[in-house]
């Protein structure tokens, strides 16, 4: 292997790249110095601040509360899209269909805010609901772009699985209601959770779509994010970016963890 | 299985598998319908109307839809207006060079990563890969700010060079080209990687050895055969980094200079800032349609994906 140590440099960079930014930040979360430029000793001051700082908790507060409305509803809806998708092969309007669940993958955020805003308001002046702009607004919007992603997770795993059970189900005897419920959402429930969970992230961290269709005194926590660091580096910023960083990072172990136990747990059935 | 759930009373009802189905797909159809078709059916509308009726300093909203007869006598004054003026024109242009130029640096960056850690002992590389979607889940908007904290005047780039004596006075990296480029590379480098990996790690090496047996140097059999055989990778994964690029916000707006527009900035300006609809939706639908050819290419690569 003559091109190994190229490679193995390669990825070094790569993953210095990827992770100095990171532990830039975590470090400096530290520091007790209001400057970026100097060391001041440890502290955790940053953190104090933090946990004293009504505006950010309030922020933080709102974000979880949105993005755990817009991916339940976002999975359930997902789902449903998926299910049609893979099962139905043929409908009037499948093109259209199909169209609309991908096209919120690659639509730039700026057309998508801007689409919905204009819509929130034409629905306001018309039919009086949704009444001004905040919370609401931006559920739905975030519902809107992330069942797509929970639509294509649930579709491609229907694609990649047997219908052996399903079709066993039906041969005994089970309706085709009881056939979806007992049998193919079970199986369906890690892709419905992978969906969730990368619903829940989505709507966590969108910054444009929600700057759009937000309202007077709806802030979520990118948009605070935002207005700060518009201003300049704030160290207390650090110390909020290295806890989500350390939420994220402990929650991937974990599942990778979880997964990880359960394909050995198959394989010791299967062995045995 | 003895157990009884509560909806068992629902089952008696006997619906056919297809009539199941069906039932499945109205709420997601109804609700793509309002909130994904209509808005866009209503920028394209507001695109065609003309400029007073949208944009006067005080709300706006209640002005573009009063007179009905208005909604018909379209004008392709904005689109005129967007494609004549030589700021816009620049910054569409801008736009795709940067989106361009990130696209290739990300390329050049991600095709040996994933390619090495295609090659990586298989026990290997799913630590490998999770390394790269970590800092995907982390939030996009911390990780842009992240890169502010490497890349200021007194940032950790500039602290390192003058420490180590290689220059006398901080580089200006903030707010220009090249931080636009670096933070692209940074956010996207997972969108490059993945796909590329799957199609990397499928390659069938008998055909490299077979290459080589027959007297390939290694250069010659990446170049006739791996590099073909990941093609499809190659432009799934340049789509995806140049789609979003193209109509990125942040990235430009925290960490890019006034003297290089990029669209979804000016978009964002124009509406807020100077309130008129009119031209912003223009804007964005010249932006959707620069769009529809890499669109197209995705689809067109992530469906023969999708089949093998």
């Amino acid at each position: 292997m003559k091109k190994l140590p190229f490679l193995v440099c390669v990825l070094i960079f790569g993953y210095a790249f990827l992770y100095i930014p990171i532990f830039s930040v975590i470090a400096y979360s530290f520091n007790d110095s209001t400057l970026m430029s100097h060391w001041g000793g440890f502290s955790l001051r940053w953190y104090q601040e933090l946990f004293n700082d009504r505006q950010i908790r309030e922020a933080l507060l709102l974000s979880i509360q949105i993005a755990a409305v817009s991916a339940t509803f976002a999975t359930l809806l997902g789902t449903c899209a998926g299910l049609a998708l893979a099962r139905l092969r043929k409908f009037r309007g499948r093109r259209l269909f199909s169209m609309m669940i991908v096209a919120p993958l690659v639509m730039p955020e700026v057309i998508t805010g801007l689409s919905l805003l204009v819509l929130f308001i034409a629905l306001e002046k018309f039919a009086g609901w949704p009444a001004g702009r905040g919370a609401t607004t931006i559920t739905i919007a975030h519902i809107t772009f992330s069942m797509a992603f929970v639509a294509v997770i649930v579709q491609a795993r229907l694609a990649g699985q047997d219908q052996c059970l399903e079709e066993a189900a039906q041969d005994l005897g089970a309706r085709p209601l009881s056939v979806l419920l007992d049998i193919t959402l079970p199986l369906l429930t890690p892709a419905m959770l992978a969906g969730w969970l990368l619903a829940f992230t989505l709507s966590f961290d969108d910054l444009v779509i929600s700057s759009f269709v937000t309202g007077p005194g709806a802030n979520t926590l990118p948009i605070y994010i935002y207005s700060q660091v518009k201003l300049g580096v704030q160290p207390d910023i650090n110390a909020l970016a290295t806890m989500i960083i350390a939420i994220v990072a402990l929650g991937v172990t974990l599942s990778a963890w979880l997964i990880r136990v359960r394909e050995r747990r198959i394989e010791c059935q299967t062995r045995y | 299985m003895n157990k009884t759930p509560g909806y068992k009373g629902l089952l008696a009802v006997n619906l056919s598998a297809r009539a199941v189905n069906r039932g499945l797909l109205w709420s997601p159809y109804l609700w793509l319908l309002l909130f994904f078709l209509a808005p866009f059916a209503i920028v394209i509308k507001i695109s065609l109307s003309e400029i007073v009726l949208a944009s006067p300093p005080y709300q706006p909203m209640f002005n573009w839809a009063e007179d009905a007869t208005q909604w018909f006598n379209g004008t392709l004054e904005n689109y005129l207006f967007v494609l004549r003026d030589r700021l816009y024109l620049y910054t569409f242009w801008n736009s795709i060079q940067t989106a361009a130029i990130s696209t290739v640096l990300v390329l050049l960056l991600g095709y040996p990563m994933a390619y090495a850690i295609a090659r990586a002992p298989a026990d290997k590389q799913g630590l490998l890969l999770m390394l790269v979607i970590i800092p995907f889940w982390t939030s996009f908007l911390l990780r842009i700010y992240a890169l502010t904290g490497l890349l200021n005047t007194h940032g950790v780039i500039n602290n390192a060079l003058l420490g180590l004596q290689l220059i006398d006075q901080p580089l200006q990296l903030m707010y220009t080209d090249f931080a636009i480029y670096i933070g692209i590379v940074y956010s996207y480098l997972p969108f490059m990687i993945l796909p590329l990996y799957a199609t990397l790690e499928r390659l069938d090496l008998s055909l490299v050895d077979a290459a080589s047996d027959l007297g390939a140097g290694p250069l010659r059999s990446f170049v006739d055969i791996t590099l073909p055989l990941s093609l499809p990778g190659i432009i799934a994964g340049c789509m995806l980094v140049f789609i979003p690029a193209m109509g990125e916000f942040v990235i430009p707006s925290l960490l890019g200079g006034a003297e290089s527009p990029m669209i979804g900035r000016v978009l964002y300006d124009e509406f807020f800032l100077n309130r008129d609809w009119p031209v912003s939706s223009a804007i964005a639908v010249v932006l959707l349609a620069l769009l529809l050819l890499p669109i197209a290419l995705l689809r067109h690569y992530q469906a023969k994906e999708a089949e093998q």
